[in-house]
Protein backbone atom coordinates (compact mmCIF):
# COMPACT_ATOMS: atom_id res chain seq x y z
CA UNK A 1 0.00 0.00 0.00
CA UNK A 2 1.43 3.39 -0.88
CA UNK A 3 1.84 6.23 1.84
CA UNK A 4 -1.20 8.43 2.03
CA UNK A 5 0.00 12.08 2.03
CA UNK A 6 -0.45 14.53 4.96
CA UNK A 7 -2.32 16.58 3.13
CA UNK A 8 -5.05 14.03 1.79
CA UNK A 9 -5.10 12.72 5.67
CA UNK A 10 -6.33 16.61 6.34
CA UNK A 11 -8.76 16.23 3.71
CA UNK A 12 -10.25 13.47 5.38
CA UNK A 13 -10.30 15.18 8.81
CA UNK A 14 -11.79 18.05 7.09
CA UNK A 15 -14.49 16.10 5.34
CA UNK A 16 -15.55 14.13 8.70
CA UNK A 17 -15.74 17.26 10.31
CA UNK A 18 -18.01 18.78 7.85
CA UNK A 19 -20.02 16.46 7.06
CA UNK A 20 -20.28 14.35 10.55
CA UNK A 21 -19.22 16.65 13.28
CA UNK A 22 -16.71 14.54 14.38
CA UNK A 23 -13.34 16.07 15.13
CA UNK A 24 -10.03 14.25 14.30
CA UNK A 25 -7.79 17.39 14.15
CA UNK A 26 -6.56 16.55 17.53
CA UNK A 27 -5.48 12.76 17.27
CA UNK A 28 -2.22 11.45 17.46
CA UNK A 29 -0.57 11.76 14.08
CA UNK A 30 1.38 8.40 13.50
CA UNK A 31 -1.60 5.67 15.08
CA UNK A 32 -4.56 7.85 13.21
CA UNK A 33 -2.73 7.57 9.85
CA UNK A 34 -1.97 3.64 10.41
CA UNK A 35 -5.79 3.12 11.26
CA UNK A 36 -6.70 5.37 7.92
CA UNK A 37 -4.21 2.93 5.73
CA UNK A 38 -5.93 -0.07 7.90
CA UNK A 39 -9.29 1.25 6.83
CA UNK A 40 -8.68 1.65 2.99
CA UNK A 41 -6.29 -1.58 2.88
CA UNK A 42 -9.15 -3.67 4.34
CA UNK A 43 -11.64 -2.30 1.99
CA UNK A 44 -9.57 -2.29 -0.83
CA UNK A 45 -9.77 1.52 -1.84
CA UNK A 46 -6.87 2.82 -4.18
CA UNK A 47 -8.49 5.69 -4.93
CA UNK A 48 -8.18 8.73 -2.43
CA UNK A 49 -10.06 11.35 -3.86
CA UNK A 50 -12.84 8.81 -4.85
CA UNK A 51 -12.73 7.77 -0.67
CA UNK A 52 -12.76 11.48 0.20
CA UNK A 53 -16.19 11.81 -1.95
CA UNK A 54 -17.73 8.72 -0.78
CA UNK A 55 -17.35 10.03 2.66
CA UNK A 56 -18.72 13.41 1.80
CA UNK A 57 -21.91 11.83 -0.27
CA UNK A 58 -22.16 8.55 1.94
CA UNK A 59 -23.05 9.01 5.53
CA UNK A 60 -23.61 5.63 6.16
CA UNK A 61 -20.06 4.61 4.40
CA UNK A 62 -18.60 7.65 6.75
CA UNK A 63 -19.91 6.46 10.29
CA UNK A 64 -18.71 2.91 9.26
CA UNK A 65 -15.03 4.88 8.82
CA UNK A 66 -15.73 6.59 11.88
CA UNK A 67 -16.24 3.21 14.01
CA UNK A 68 -13.13 1.88 11.87
CA UNK A 69 -10.72 4.74 12.68
CA UNK A 70 -10.78 4.45 16.43
CA UNK A 71 -9.34 1.43 18.42
CA UNK A 72 -11.82 -0.48 20.41
CA UNK A 73 -9.88 -3.19 21.47
CA UNK A 74 -10.36 -3.67 25.10
CA UNK A 75 -10.23 -6.29 28.05
CA UNK A 76 -11.67 -7.22 31.14
CA UNK A 77 -9.59 -6.50 34.50
CA UNK A 78 -6.81 -5.54 32.28
CA UNK A 79 -3.60 -4.65 34.22
CA UNK A 80 -4.99 -6.58 37.17
CA UNK A 81 -2.59 -4.43 39.36
CA UNK A 82 -4.57 -1.47 38.63
CA UNK A 83 -7.69 -3.41 39.78
CA UNK A 84 -6.29 -4.29 42.91
CA UNK A 85 -5.24 -0.47 43.99
CA UNK A 86 -8.68 0.52 43.00
CA UNK A 87 -10.34 -2.30 45.64
CA UNK A 88 -7.68 -2.06 48.30
CA UNK A 89 -6.94 1.50 48.15
CA UNK A 90 -9.02 3.72 46.34
CA UNK A 91 -12.05 2.57 46.69
CA UNK A 92 -12.21 2.69 50.90
CA UNK A 93 -11.19 6.27 51.22
CA UNK A 94 -13.77 7.73 49.14
CA UNK A 95 -16.11 9.59 51.17
CA UNK A 96 -19.35 9.67 49.01
CA UNK A 97 -22.38 11.49 50.26
CA UNK A 98 -25.67 9.44 48.53
CA UNK A 99 -24.19 7.15 45.97
CA UNK A 100 -20.30 6.45 44.85
CA UNK A 101 -20.32 8.22 41.46
CA UNK A 102 -17.96 6.78 38.86
CA UNK A 103 -17.74 7.90 34.81
CA UNK A 104 -15.91 5.30 32.55
CA UNK A 105 -14.69 7.74 29.52
CA UNK A 106 -14.63 6.37 26.43
CA UNK A 107 -15.94 3.08 28.13
CA UNK A 108 -15.39 0.95 24.66
CA UNK A 109 -17.58 -2.58 24.42
CA UNK A 110 -17.87 -2.33 28.44
CA UNK A 111 -15.34 -4.86 29.39
CA UNK A 112 -14.11 -2.13 32.19
CA UNK A 113 -17.89 -0.85 33.24
CA UNK A 114 -18.39 -4.96 34.00
CA UNK A 115 -15.02 -5.42 36.15
CA UNK A 116 -15.75 -1.98 38.05
CA UNK A 117 -19.72 -3.78 38.19
CA UNK A 118 -17.97 -7.10 39.66
CA UNK A 119 -15.34 -4.96 41.85
CA UNK A 120 -18.29 -3.54 43.55
CA UNK A 121 -20.51 -5.91 44.08
CA UNK A 122 -17.67 -7.93 45.45
CA UNK A 123 -16.96 -5.58 47.78
CA UNK A 124 -20.72 -5.23 48.69
CA UNK A 125 -21.09 -1.77 47.27
CA UNK A 126 -22.82 -2.02 43.84
CA UNK A 127 -25.93 -0.86 45.22
CA UNK A 128 -24.57 2.31 46.34
CA UNK A 129 -22.76 3.24 42.87
CA UNK A 130 -24.19 5.38 40.47
CA UNK A 131 -22.12 4.46 37.19
CA UNK A 132 -22.20 6.88 34.03
CA UNK A 133 -20.29 5.21 30.84
CA UNK A 134 -19.38 6.85 27.84
CA UNK A 135 -17.65 6.57 24.55
CA UNK A 136 -18.14 8.49 21.33
CA UNK A 137 -18.98 4.90 19.44
CA UNK A 138 -22.69 4.60 19.53
CA UNK A 139 -21.91 0.73 18.04
CA UNK A 140 -20.17 -0.37 20.29
CA UNK A 141 -22.32 1.63 23.36
CA UNK A 142 -24.60 -0.81 22.06
CA UNK A 143 -22.65 -4.17 22.58
CA UNK A 144 -21.89 -2.81 26.62
CA UNK A 145 -25.37 -2.82 26.87
CA UNK A 146 -26.18 -6.16 25.99
CA UNK A 147 -23.39 -7.22 27.75
CA UNK A 148 -22.73 -9.92 25.13
CA UNK A 149 -19.45 -11.37 23.84
CA UNK A 150 -17.39 -13.61 22.19
CA UNK A 151 -16.34 -16.63 23.89
CA UNK A 152 -12.84 -16.45 22.47
CA UNK A 153 -12.19 -12.98 24.50
CA UNK A 154 -12.86 -15.00 27.76
CA UNK A 155 -9.53 -16.83 28.23
CA UNK A 156 -7.83 -13.43 29.12
CA UNK A 157 -10.50 -12.20 31.26
CA UNK A 158 -10.66 -14.92 33.28
CA UNK A 159 -7.16 -14.47 33.63
CA UNK A 160 -7.24 -10.90 34.80
CA UNK A 161 -9.76 -11.39 37.18
CA UNK A 162 -7.74 -14.60 38.56
CA UNK A 163 -4.59 -12.21 39.14
CA UNK A 164 -6.90 -9.82 40.58
CA UNK A 165 -7.93 -12.03 43.07
CA UNK A 166 -11.57 -12.65 42.40
CA UNK A 167 -13.88 -14.12 45.14
CA UNK A 168 -15.28 -16.84 42.44
CA UNK A 169 -15.10 -17.41 38.92
CA UNK A 170 -15.48 -15.53 36.04
CA UNK A 171 -17.67 -18.18 34.90
CA UNK A 172 -20.21 -17.06 37.80
CA UNK A 173 -21.33 -13.59 36.20
CA UNK A 174 -22.21 -14.90 32.60
CA UNK A 175 -24.36 -17.81 30.91
CA UNK A 176 -22.64 -19.56 28.12
CA UNK A 177 -24.09 -18.96 24.70
CA UNK A 178 -22.77 -20.73 21.41
CA UNK A 179 -19.95 -18.80 21.16
CA UNK A 180 -20.46 -16.11 23.11
CA UNK A 181 -21.27 -15.52 26.74
CA UNK A 182 -23.90 -13.14 28.37
CA UNK A 183 -22.75 -11.22 31.42
CA UNK A 184 -25.40 -10.85 34.21
CA UNK A 185 -27.37 -7.80 32.93
CA UNK A 186 -28.23 -6.87 37.02
CA UNK A 187 -24.36 -5.45 37.15
CA UNK A 188 -25.31 -2.97 35.28
CA UNK A 189 -28.85 -1.89 36.08
CA UNK A 190 -26.95 1.11 37.84
CA UNK A 191 -25.05 2.05 35.11
CA UNK A 192 -26.21 4.80 32.37
CA UNK A 193 -24.53 4.12 28.81
CA UNK A 194 -24.75 7.44 27.00
CA UNK A 195 -22.64 9.07 23.91
CA UNK A 196 -20.33 11.21 24.47
CA UNK A 197 -17.29 13.22 22.48
CA UNK A 198 -14.52 13.89 24.92
CA UNK A 199 -13.09 16.37 21.90
CA UNK A 200 -16.09 18.31 21.74
CA UNK A 201 -18.65 17.85 24.69
CA UNK A 202 -18.73 19.46 27.84
CA UNK A 203 -18.59 17.77 31.35
CA UNK A 204 -21.31 14.62 31.92
CA UNK A 205 -21.51 15.95 35.75
CA UNK A 206 -19.90 15.58 39.03
CA UNK A 207 -17.73 12.04 40.31
CA UNK A 208 -15.77 10.61 42.25
CA UNK A 209 -14.06 8.53 40.23
CA UNK A 210 -12.93 8.88 36.56
CA UNK A 211 -11.66 5.85 34.49
CA UNK A 212 -10.12 7.00 31.21
CA UNK A 213 -7.38 4.61 30.17
CA UNK A 214 -5.77 4.23 26.75
CA UNK A 215 -7.91 6.70 25.48
CA UNK A 216 -5.67 9.86 25.83
CA UNK A 217 -2.71 7.80 23.76
CA UNK A 218 -4.76 8.43 20.93
CA UNK A 219 -5.06 12.21 21.08
CA UNK A 220 -2.19 15.30 20.61
CA UNK A 221 -1.16 17.37 23.76
CA UNK A 222 -3.68 19.52 22.79
CA UNK A 223 -6.55 17.09 23.01
CA UNK A 224 -5.03 15.53 26.17
CA UNK A 225 -4.76 18.88 27.88
CA UNK A 226 -8.28 19.66 27.47
CA UNK A 227 -9.74 16.40 28.40
CA UNK A 228 -7.81 17.09 31.44
CA UNK A 229 -9.45 20.03 31.98
CA UNK A 230 -13.11 18.59 31.47
CA UNK A 231 -11.54 15.51 34.30
CA UNK A 232 -10.75 18.28 36.43
CA UNK A 233 -14.36 20.16 36.10
CA UNK A 234 -15.75 16.80 36.37
CA UNK A 235 -14.42 16.23 39.56
CA UNK A 236 -15.15 17.04 43.72
CA UNK A 237 -12.09 17.31 45.65
CA UNK A 238 -10.08 14.50 47.26
CA UNK A 239 -11.97 11.99 44.25
CA UNK A 240 -10.13 9.92 42.40
CA UNK A 241 -8.37 9.65 38.31
CA UNK A 242 -7.28 6.55 36.91
CA UNK A 243 -5.60 6.17 33.32
CA UNK A 244 -3.68 3.62 31.21
CA UNK A 245 -0.19 2.08 32.99
CA UNK A 246 2.07 3.70 30.28
CA UNK A 247 0.10 6.91 29.88
CA UNK A 248 1.28 10.12 31.70
CA UNK A 249 -0.14 13.67 32.61
CA UNK A 250 2.68 14.99 34.24
CA UNK A 251 3.76 17.34 31.35
CA UNK A 252 -0.32 18.51 31.01
CA UNK A 253 -1.03 22.25 32.93
CA UNK A 254 -4.23 20.86 34.62
CA UNK A 255 -2.06 18.31 36.42
CA UNK A 256 -1.27 20.18 39.06
CA UNK A 257 -4.68 19.82 40.50
CA UNK A 258 -3.67 16.18 41.24
CA UNK A 259 -1.12 14.39 43.26
CA UNK A 260 -0.37 10.71 42.67
CA UNK A 261 -1.54 8.13 45.14
CA UNK A 262 -0.04 5.28 42.98
CA UNK A 263 3.12 6.06 40.33
CA UNK A 264 2.70 2.32 39.16
CA UNK A 265 -0.88 2.56 38.29
CA UNK A 266 -1.87 6.07 37.62
CA UNK A 267 -3.85 7.05 39.62
CA UNK A 268 -3.98 10.77 41.10
CA UNK A 269 -5.97 12.27 43.67
CA UNK A 270 -7.61 15.82 42.30
CA UNK A 271 -5.93 18.13 45.41
CA UNK A 272 -7.15 21.23 43.99
CA UNK A 273 -9.28 23.29 41.65
CA UNK A 274 -6.42 25.75 40.86
CA UNK A 275 -4.78 25.57 37.01
CA UNK B 1 26.12 6.71 4.41
CA UNK B 2 24.61 9.88 5.61
CA UNK B 3 26.74 10.41 9.11
CA UNK B 4 24.11 12.24 10.81
CA UNK B 5 22.00 9.34 11.67
CA UNK B 6 20.04 10.60 14.76
CA UNK B 7 18.19 7.40 15.60
CA UNK B 8 18.91 3.84 15.95
CA UNK B 9 15.90 1.87 15.58
CA UNK B 10 16.01 -2.08 16.60
CA UNK B 11 13.77 -5.10 15.77
CA UNK B 12 13.85 -8.72 17.45
CA UNK B 13 12.13 -11.63 18.50
CA UNK B 14 13.06 -14.79 19.40
CA UNK B 15 16.93 -15.44 19.83
CA UNK B 16 17.74 -11.56 19.84
CA UNK B 17 18.41 -11.64 23.35
CA UNK B 18 21.88 -12.05 23.60
CA UNK B 19 22.49 -9.66 20.81
CA UNK B 20 20.71 -7.16 22.77
CA UNK B 21 22.75 -7.94 25.62
CA UNK B 22 26.10 -7.78 23.68
CA UNK B 23 25.06 -4.18 21.92
CA UNK B 24 24.40 -2.97 25.46
CA UNK B 25 27.32 -4.49 27.53
CA UNK B 26 29.56 -2.55 24.28
CA UNK B 27 27.99 1.23 24.75
CA UNK B 28 30.29 3.76 26.66
CA UNK B 29 28.34 6.23 29.05
CA UNK B 30 27.35 9.61 26.84
CA UNK B 31 26.69 7.53 24.02
CA UNK B 32 25.19 10.11 21.73
CA UNK B 33 21.79 8.58 20.26
CA UNK B 34 18.70 7.14 20.95
CA UNK B 35 18.07 3.33 20.45
CA UNK B 36 14.54 2.07 20.35
CA UNK B 37 14.41 -1.67 21.24
CA UNK B 38 11.06 -2.68 20.07
CA UNK B 39 11.06 -7.01 21.13
CA UNK B 40 8.51 -9.31 21.40
CA UNK B 41 7.30 -10.49 24.64
CA UNK B 42 4.83 -11.57 26.66
CA UNK B 43 1.81 -9.74 27.20
CA UNK B 44 0.54 -10.26 30.82
CA UNK B 45 4.20 -9.69 32.02
CA UNK B 46 4.81 -6.33 32.55
CA UNK B 47 8.08 -6.15 34.77
CA UNK B 48 11.41 -7.83 35.06
CA UNK B 49 12.13 -7.38 31.34
CA UNK B 50 13.22 -3.59 31.35
CA UNK B 51 15.32 -4.63 34.62
CA UNK B 52 17.95 -7.60 33.18
CA UNK B 53 18.23 -5.15 30.31
CA UNK B 54 19.94 -2.29 32.72
CA UNK B 55 22.14 -4.76 34.15
CA UNK B 56 25.46 -4.54 32.98
CA UNK B 57 24.42 -1.90 30.39
CA UNK B 58 26.19 1.54 30.93
CA UNK B 59 23.21 3.39 29.42
CA UNK B 60 20.16 3.66 30.79
CA UNK B 61 16.76 1.68 29.90
CA UNK B 62 13.37 2.67 30.02
CA UNK B 63 10.02 1.75 28.56
CA UNK B 64 9.06 4.90 27.54
CA UNK B 65 5.07 6.65 28.57
CA UNK B 66 3.22 7.98 26.20
CA UNK B 67 4.37 10.89 24.52
CA UNK B 68 7.60 10.80 26.25
CA UNK B 69 10.20 12.28 23.96
CA UNK B 70 12.66 10.44 22.59
CA UNK B 71 16.22 11.75 24.09
CA UNK B 72 19.67 11.23 22.95
CA UNK B 73 21.95 8.88 25.64
CA UNK B 74 18.69 6.16 26.17
CA UNK B 75 17.86 3.39 25.20
CA UNK B 76 13.92 2.42 24.95
CA UNK B 77 12.23 -0.74 25.40
CA UNK B 78 8.72 -1.09 23.94
CA UNK B 79 6.15 -1.19 26.96
CA UNK B 80 4.45 -4.65 27.20
CA UNK B 81 0.92 -5.21 25.02
CA UNK B 82 1.40 -1.91 23.27
CA UNK B 83 2.51 -0.80 20.05
CA UNK B 84 5.48 1.59 20.35
CA UNK B 85 5.05 4.28 17.97
CA UNK B 86 7.05 7.36 16.79
CA UNK B 87 5.56 10.58 16.43
CA UNK B 88 6.69 13.25 13.87
CA UNK B 89 7.53 15.99 16.55
CA UNK B 90 10.13 12.98 17.63
CA UNK B 91 8.12 11.38 20.93
CA UNK B 92 6.50 8.25 21.11
CA UNK B 93 3.22 7.27 20.72
CA UNK B 94 1.44 4.17 22.28
CA UNK B 95 -1.30 2.27 20.81
CA UNK B 96 -3.47 -0.96 21.64
CA UNK B 97 -5.11 -1.65 18.72
CA UNK B 98 -4.99 -5.53 17.92
CA UNK B 99 -2.19 -7.77 17.01
CA UNK B 100 -0.72 -6.62 13.51
CA UNK B 101 0.70 -9.74 12.20
CA UNK B 102 0.39 -11.62 15.22
CA UNK B 103 2.36 -9.44 17.20
CA UNK B 104 1.86 -6.58 19.54
CA UNK B 105 4.34 -4.63 19.47
CA UNK B 106 4.51 -4.72 15.62
CA UNK B 107 7.67 -4.47 14.99
CA UNK B 108 6.70 -3.25 11.32
CA UNK B 109 4.99 -0.20 12.99
CA UNK B 110 8.06 1.15 15.54
CA UNK B 111 10.44 1.07 11.88
CA UNK B 112 7.31 2.52 9.70
CA UNK B 113 6.66 5.36 12.12
CA UNK B 114 10.17 6.15 12.99
CA UNK B 115 11.27 5.80 9.60
CA UNK B 116 8.74 8.67 8.49
CA UNK B 117 9.34 10.79 11.04
CA UNK B 118 13.37 10.58 10.85
CA UNK B 119 13.72 9.45 6.78
CA UNK B 120 17.60 9.12 6.72
CA UNK B 121 18.74 9.72 9.85
CA UNK B 122 17.13 6.50 10.73
CA UNK B 123 19.35 3.52 11.36
CA UNK B 124 16.98 0.26 11.05
CA UNK B 125 18.77 -3.15 12.06
CA UNK B 126 16.23 -6.25 12.36
CA UNK B 127 17.99 -8.86 14.34
CA UNK B 128 16.56 -13.10 14.56
CA UNK B 129 12.94 -14.16 15.38
CA UNK B 130 11.19 -16.86 14.45
CA UNK B 131 8.79 -14.81 12.44
CA UNK B 132 7.73 -12.51 9.44
CA UNK B 133 7.24 -9.49 11.74
CA UNK B 134 9.68 -6.15 11.09
CA UNK B 135 10.21 -7.10 7.18
CA UNK B 136 7.64 -4.60 5.82
CA UNK B 137 8.30 -2.08 8.07
CA UNK B 138 11.94 -1.77 7.43
CA UNK B 139 11.16 -2.03 3.60
CA UNK B 140 9.11 0.95 4.39
CA UNK B 141 12.04 2.63 6.52
CA UNK B 142 14.42 2.21 3.54
CA UNK B 143 12.22 4.02 1.06
CA UNK B 144 12.07 6.33 3.26
CA UNK B 145 15.60 6.70 3.27
CA UNK B 146 16.31 5.24 6.37
CA UNK B 147 19.92 3.21 6.73
CA UNK B 148 19.39 -0.69 7.16
CA UNK B 149 20.61 -3.66 8.34
CA UNK B 150 19.70 -6.85 8.35
CA UNK B 151 21.31 -9.72 10.99
CA UNK B 152 22.64 -12.37 8.78
CA UNK B 153 20.48 -15.21 8.88
CA UNK B 154 23.69 -17.78 9.45
CA UNK B 155 24.44 -16.10 12.29
CA UNK B 156 21.24 -15.42 13.48
CA UNK B 157 19.50 -18.03 16.40
CA UNK B 158 16.34 -17.75 14.34
CA UNK B 159 16.89 -17.37 10.55
CA UNK B 160 13.18 -16.26 9.74
CA UNK B 161 12.76 -13.12 10.31
CA UNK B 162 16.51 -11.74 8.59
CA UNK B 163 15.27 -13.70 6.47
CA UNK B 164 12.04 -12.02 5.80
CA UNK B 165 13.44 -8.99 5.55
CA UNK B 166 16.16 -9.96 2.73
CA UNK B 167 13.30 -11.44 0.47
CA UNK B 168 11.26 -8.04 0.58
CA UNK B 169 14.75 -6.04 -0.41
CA UNK B 170 18.31 -5.23 -0.09
CA UNK B 171 19.03 -3.73 2.91
CA UNK B 172 22.59 -1.34 2.79
CA UNK B 173 24.54 -4.29 5.25
CA UNK B 174 23.75 -7.92 6.12
CA UNK B 175 26.49 -8.05 9.39
CA UNK B 176 26.96 -10.60 11.92
CA UNK B 177 26.30 -9.82 15.39
CA UNK B 178 29.67 -8.76 16.46
CA UNK B 179 29.83 -6.61 13.11
CA UNK B 180 26.37 -4.95 14.54
CA UNK B 181 27.68 -3.90 17.37
CA UNK B 182 30.96 -2.25 16.26
CA UNK B 183 28.56 -0.14 13.75
CA UNK B 184 26.57 0.85 15.88
CA UNK B 185 29.56 2.00 18.29
CA UNK B 186 30.76 3.66 14.82
CA UNK B 187 27.86 5.60 15.02
CA UNK B 188 28.95 7.40 18.27
CA UNK B 189 31.98 8.63 16.93
CA UNK B 190 30.91 10.09 14.05
CA UNK B 191 28.31 12.36 16.09
CA UNK B 192 29.57 13.44 19.14
CA UNK B 193 29.43 17.38 19.01
C1 LIG C 1 -8.82 1.52 23.35
S1 LIG C 1 -10.43 1.97 23.78
C2 LIG C 1 -10.33 2.06 25.55
C3 LIG C 1 -10.69 0.77 26.18
C4 LIG C 1 -10.53 0.60 27.67
N1 LIG C 1 -10.61 1.83 28.42
C5 LIG C 1 -9.26 -0.17 27.98
O1 LIG C 1 -8.25 0.42 28.35
O2 LIG C 1 -9.26 -1.40 27.85
C6 LIG C 1 -10.58 3.65 23.25
C7 LIG C 1 -12.01 4.15 23.14
O3 LIG C 1 -12.00 5.57 22.98
C8 LIG C 1 -13.10 5.94 22.22
N2 LIG C 1 -12.92 7.30 21.71
C9 LIG C 1 -12.08 7.73 20.76
N3 LIG C 1 -12.21 9.05 20.57
C10 LIG C 1 -13.15 9.48 21.46
C11 LIG C 1 -13.73 10.75 21.75
N4 LIG C 1 -13.35 11.85 21.10
N5 LIG C 1 -14.65 10.83 22.72
C12 LIG C 1 -15.04 9.71 23.39
N6 LIG C 1 -14.54 8.48 23.15
C13 LIG C 1 -13.60 8.36 22.19
C14 LIG C 1 -13.15 4.87 21.14
O4 LIG C 1 -14.43 4.79 20.55
C15 LIG C 1 -12.75 3.61 21.93
O5 LIG C 1 -13.89 2.91 22.34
Amino acid sequence: MEDISLKDIKRVIDTIYLTRGVDFSNYAFSSFKRRIKRFLEMNKIRDVNGFIEKIKDESEFADIFIKEVTVNVTEMFRDPSFWVVLRDKVIPSIKFDHSLKIWHAACSTGEEVYSMAILLKEAGLLNNAEITATDINKHVLKVATKGLYQIRNQEINSKNYEAFGGKGNLSDYYTLGDNTVQFDKQLVSNVDFLCHDLALDSSPGKFDLIICRNVLIYFNFDLQEKVLQTFVQSLSKDSYLGIGSKESINWCRSARAFEEVSFEEKIYRKTSDNL
Amino acid sequence: MDKEIKIIVIGGSAGSYNVIKKILLALPVGFPLPIVFCLHRLKEVRNGFVESLNINSKIIVREPDDKDLIKPGFAYLSPANYHLLVEPGRNFALSTEDNINYSRPSIDLTFDTAGYAFRQKMAGIILSGANSDGAKGLYSAFKNGAYTIVQDPDNASFKAMPMEALKLFKPHQTLSDDEIVSFINSLSSNNYV
